[in-house]
Formats: structure tokens, C-alpha cells, sequence
């Protein structure tokens, strides 16, 4: 069960007023928002022990050494990966799949076949483009349903022995649909194909295991989950990363640099050039473990039970249309009214105070299999309430009428 | 003929009339519905502005020295908007397009409208009405 006061009085921002009313925030699949728990790690790392970390031999450089690398851990428990170095701190889930990509270079030949989905951002589609520009690999695209789900009997037909690498999200951004991983997983491996999961949408509602899904990366990014912008990770499966060459060059990366030759540092160093977001990856750790404190069993449940709530309210109004119909979705609502700009309505709910996503959310191709220029997405977080949704609900209709 | 900054000051008294953001609003969503749509065959990709969330045509034509501007958008907010700016800058001469300044937006409360992250791109639209009377000012000369 989860206290929802308790809960809301961790969050300071939620007690703001915009454009004259109190804000309803609706717009979590974008950017979660940050516990005064999480704050105080920020203002702490500033005020008492900012310092570069890993070589510095003073009391401070410690500190935040020890303390960055127990955020590793956190990380590396949360996700239930086998060894600490296989999680790499990366300033977000964009650049965790640059990196990937990027290391595949050397290992793709020409010919070799890429798998995505439908359903995805535009973060896990353009990257993956240019690594096929520059090898000469396939990318195949697994089509969705009219409900928003991965059709899983075209990814069959798509999976061969050319196939080297799938990429999928674990729940499309867009839709909120939750994708059946696992299978996607082991119908990959029977043809010895990577599979990378996108868990920018998955990683504030679900707690994955990586072992168990026997996934080869795992990305996400931590202001997703309560934390701050510009951290991430990537998850990597020891064997890949070792074969993958690394992103960027730099310091901390390097095990002897001369100018003849360098070789690189071992994992996860040789792929985190440069002084990291040291503050923002200690505060990553924090907020999953303000996560966990909660318990993400409770926050999927409260969070379901406002996905039904919304989803049966918003449904109640004429002319109304959601897409994205999955039975196995988060609390995403994305929806048009009849006849209207998801523009329209977005701007009318920002001025009663209600902060939902209008556009097509990075996900062109969903948009153009519906035919739709974009929607409006509501998404729901753990703080949130029935008495916000209802809120929702009236703007909405207000909307609706200053717009027909 | 009425100049661009006196059209301004008229858009200026008759928003100053409305007591809320929904009056506001009400009236530009009103006054979308009555802008005279652009003529199908200007409502080419090539006369799209980017940077909008909703899709913006502005096409341009000169007569008699003067601009003449049409535009449309599939969101009424947005058209509500062009409609405001299309009512002060068309049918003016280039020159006094360009030497004309924007500040009435924010004197009828859409000063939100003008930051850069705005997905409607009111900026662009300001930006693209000045280019054409870049381009036919010196049509002219």
C-alpha cells in the first residue's frame, strides 16, 4: 500500500501553482520529479565533498570516489546485474545507445541484419541507422497491431541467421504499451542475435532483472526515476562490452597512453572518458533507493489502479479516442478528441494548470500508422491522484467546448 | 489605410477588454475559425514553417508594392495566432513590415507564446512574414 500524502510531501515542486492554479502533473513519461530525498544528495555532494574522482589521493576525491561507485552498486543490485562493471554510467539513455551502437562497428559486416520495432523513439531508431550507413547492415522493422502491441508472429518471420542485433523498448513511450521482452530475448539468442532493451519507460514502474531476462543491454536513464537529468546507464553483458570498442576517448578511459600506442582501461573505464556526472550519478543511486524504500510492487499497483481510473474517466468523454489499447500497459494515457489538435487541447490544459505531453513524442512512425499528427499523453506517477485525474478530466471537457 | 502600429494598438484595446485567459483564449479560437483560408494550391510542403508542433502555411503575394498574407494551420490556437499577425502585417509595404516590432504580442498576454521552446513557433511565423518582405523589398528596389 502506498501512502499518497506522505508520499506528495516528499515531492516540493507538487505544492507549486502555474498560470495561477495548482499544479496537476501529468507529464512523468517526459521527466519524473525529484524527492527532497534526492535533493539533498545533490546539495550535500555540492556543500561537502565535490571533488574529481578516481585518482585523487586528498580526503574529499575519496569521498566522492566511494561514494560514486557505491551508486554503482546500487545500480548494479537494482538491476540484478552479475558484476558492478558491467553497469557504465552514461549521461542517459540516448547516449547508452550511441554507445552501443557505436561499439557494434567493427563487429557488423555488410549484409548483417538489424531487428527494430514499430513502436519505438526516435533515440532507438536513428542511431542504429547510422551504424547501418556505416557497415552496410539491414535494418528490419517488427510492425505493430491496431492496439498498439508488437506483432510477434512478423518478428519470426523476421529473426535468421543474418540477424545480429535486436532493439526494442520494454514500454513504448508513446503508447505505454508493455512489450514481452523475454521472448523477444530468447527467440533472438536461438540465432545467436544481441538483443538491447530500451527501459527508459519500463525503469520508473518495473524493476527488471537482467540476469533472469538473460538481456544483453539493458539502458534507461535516471530522471525517469525520480533522479537527475543527464545521468544514465548501461547495462552490458561483460562478453559484449569487452568485445565492443569504446565511444569516446579521453582520461579515465585509457590503461597507457604513449603516442605510438594506447591501450584502454578494463570495464567500465574504458567506457566513461572524461570526469563523469558525479554528482547526478550518487544521486541516481539515491533515488532508486528512494524507489525501493517505497517498493515497486506497491508503486505498479497504485499506479495501475490510476491507469484504470483515467482510462475509464477519459473514456466517458463523447468524441474521445485513445490509442494505444494494450491490456499489458503503464499508467500512459495518449489520446485525441474528435476532430481537434492535440495542440489545442494541450495549451488550453497548461493554462488550467495541467501539464500533459502534446506531439508525437518522438515516435513518428506510430503516428503515421494511426494517421494522426500526434496526441495528447497523459502519464501518471506513484504521486499522483484520482482527484488530479479528475481535474484532467473536467479541463478536458472545458477544452472540448471552447474548442467545437 | 491604417498603418501596422496603428492596427497594433486596435488588436491591443480590443484583447485589454478580456478579464481572463479564457476570454482570451475564446476569441483567438474564434477569430482561427473566421481566417480566410489560403488557397489549396499554396498549401505545399515548400510553405510549411518549421518548428511547429502544428503544421503553419504562409504563402505571400505582392500587389501593388503591398504583401499579401494567407496562411492556415490544423490547429485552431495556432490559426488564431496567424490570424492575429496576418491582420498586422498584410497588405503593408515590405519596408514597413520590416521596420515594424512585435511587442504588442506581449501586451495582449502571449508573451508565452514567444520563448523559442514554444512548439507553435509563433517566432518562426514572425520570422517568415519578415523574410518575405526581405525578399520582395528587394523585388521592389
Amino acid at each position: 500500500m502506498i501512502d499518497i500524502n506522505k508520499i506528495r510531501k516528499d515531492f516540493p515542486i507538487l505544492n507549486r501553482q502555474v498560470n495561477g492554479k495548482p499544479l496537476v502533473y501529468f507529464d512523468n513519461a517526459a521527466t519524473s520529479q525529484t524527492p527532497q530525498q534526492v535533493i539533498d544528495v545533490i546539495v550535500d555532494y555540492y556543500s561537502n565533498y565535490n571533488a574529481n574522482i578516481h585518482r585523487g589521493v586528498h580526503a574529499l576525491s575519496q569521498e566522492a570516489t566511494d561514494k560514486y561507485e557505491a551508486a554503482r552498486h546500487t545500480i548494479q543490485k537494482h538491476f540484478n546485474a552479475k558484476q558492478a562493471y558491467e553497469v557504465i554510467f552514461t549521461s542517459g539513455t540516448t547516449h547508452s545507445i550511441n554507445l552501443v551502437a557505436n561499439g557494434f562497428t567493427s563487429i557488423l559486416k555488410k549484409g548483417d541484419q538489424l531487428i527494430v520495432s514499430a513502436l519505438e523513439h526516435h533515440s532507438n531508431i536513428v542511431p542504429w541507422q547510422m551504424l547501418c550507413e556505416k557497415t552496410g547492415a539491414i535494418l528490419k522493422v517488427i510492425p505493430m497491431t491496431p492496439e498498439g502491441e508488437l506483432d510477434m508472429e512478423a518478428y519470426d518471420a523476421l529473426l535468421n541467421d543474418k540477424t545480429k542485433l535486436v532493439f526494442v523498448n520494454h514500454i513504448s513511450n508513446a503508447l505505454g504499451t508493455i512489450n514481452p521482452i523475454k521472448s523477444i530475448i530468447d527467440k533472438a539468442h536461438k540465432f545467436g542475435a544481441a538483443v538491447l532493451i530500451d527501459g527508459a519507460q519500463a525503469s520508473p514502474h518495473i524493476k527488471p532483472d537482467v540476469q533472469a531476462l538473460d538481456v544483453d543491454f539493458y539502458v534507461t536513464s535516471a530522471h525517469k526515476i525520480c533522479g537527475p537529468t543527464g545521468v544514465g546507464m548501461l547495462y552490458g553483458k561483460e562478453e559484449w562490452l569487452n568485445k565492443m570498442e569504446p565511444y569516446q576517448g579521453g582520461g579515465e578511459m585509457i590503461d597507457q597512453v604513449t603516442f605510438e600506442k594506447t591501450t584502454y582501461a578494463g570495464l567500465p573505464h574504458k567506457f566513461e572518458a572524461g570526469t563523469p556526472n558525479i554528482c547526478g550519478g550518487i544521486a541516481f543511486g539515491a533515488a532508486l533507493d528512494y524507489m525501493n524504500a517505497i517498493g515497486f510492487d506497491n508503486i505498479a499497483e497504485y499506479e495501475h489502479e490510476l491507469l484504470n481510473y483515467g482510462t475509464k474517466q477519459l473514456q466517458d468523454i463523447e468524441g474521445l479516442k485513445i490509442y494505444g489499447t494494450s491490456k499489458n500497459k503503464t499508467s500512459v494515457i495518449s489520446f485525441n478528441l474528435e476532430g481537434i489538435h492535440p495542440y489545442d487541447v494541450g495549451t488550453l490544459l497548461d493554462k488550467m494548470g495541467i501539464a500533459v505531453r502534446t506531439g508525437h513524442h518522438c515516435a513518428q512512425p506510430i503516428m503515421d500508422y494511426f494517421k494522426i499528427p500526434g496526441t495528447v499523453r497523459a502519464s501518471f506517477a506513484f504521486y499522483n491522484t484520482k482527484e488530479e485525474i479528475d481535474t484532467l478530466v473536467q479541463g478536458v471537457k472545458k477544452a472540448k467546448m471552447m474548442l467545437s | 489605410m491604417q498603418t501596422i502600429k496603428e492596427i497594433q494598438d486596435e488588436i491591443i484595446d480590443e484583447f485589454s477588454m478580456f478579464e481572463d485567459w479564457e476570454e482570451r483564449y475564446q476569441y483567438m479560437i474564434d477569430l482561427g475559425k473566421s481566417l480566410p483560408l489560403i488557397a489549396p494550391e499554396y498549401k505545399t510542403e515548400s510553405n510549411i514553417i518549421k518548428g511547429c508542433q502544428s503544421k503553419v502555411w504562409v504563402h505571400a503575394e505582392l500587389d501593388n508594392d503591398k504583401i499579401a498574407f494567407t496562411a492556415d494551420s490544423d490547429a485552431i490556437i495556432t490559426k488564431g495566432i496567424i490570424a492575429i499577425l496576418v491582420r498586422a502585417f498584410s497588405n503593408q509595404h515590405p519596408k514597413d513590415i520590416l521596420d515594424a516590432n512585435t511587442d504588442f504580442i506581449d501586451q495582449i498576454g502571449l508573451k508565452e507564446h514567444l520563448s523559442p521552446t514554444r512548439a507553435n513557433g509563433l517566432v518562426s511565423m514572425i520570422k517568415q512574414i519578415k523574410m518575405y518582405a526581405i525578399a520582395y523589398q528587394t523585388q521592389i528596389q
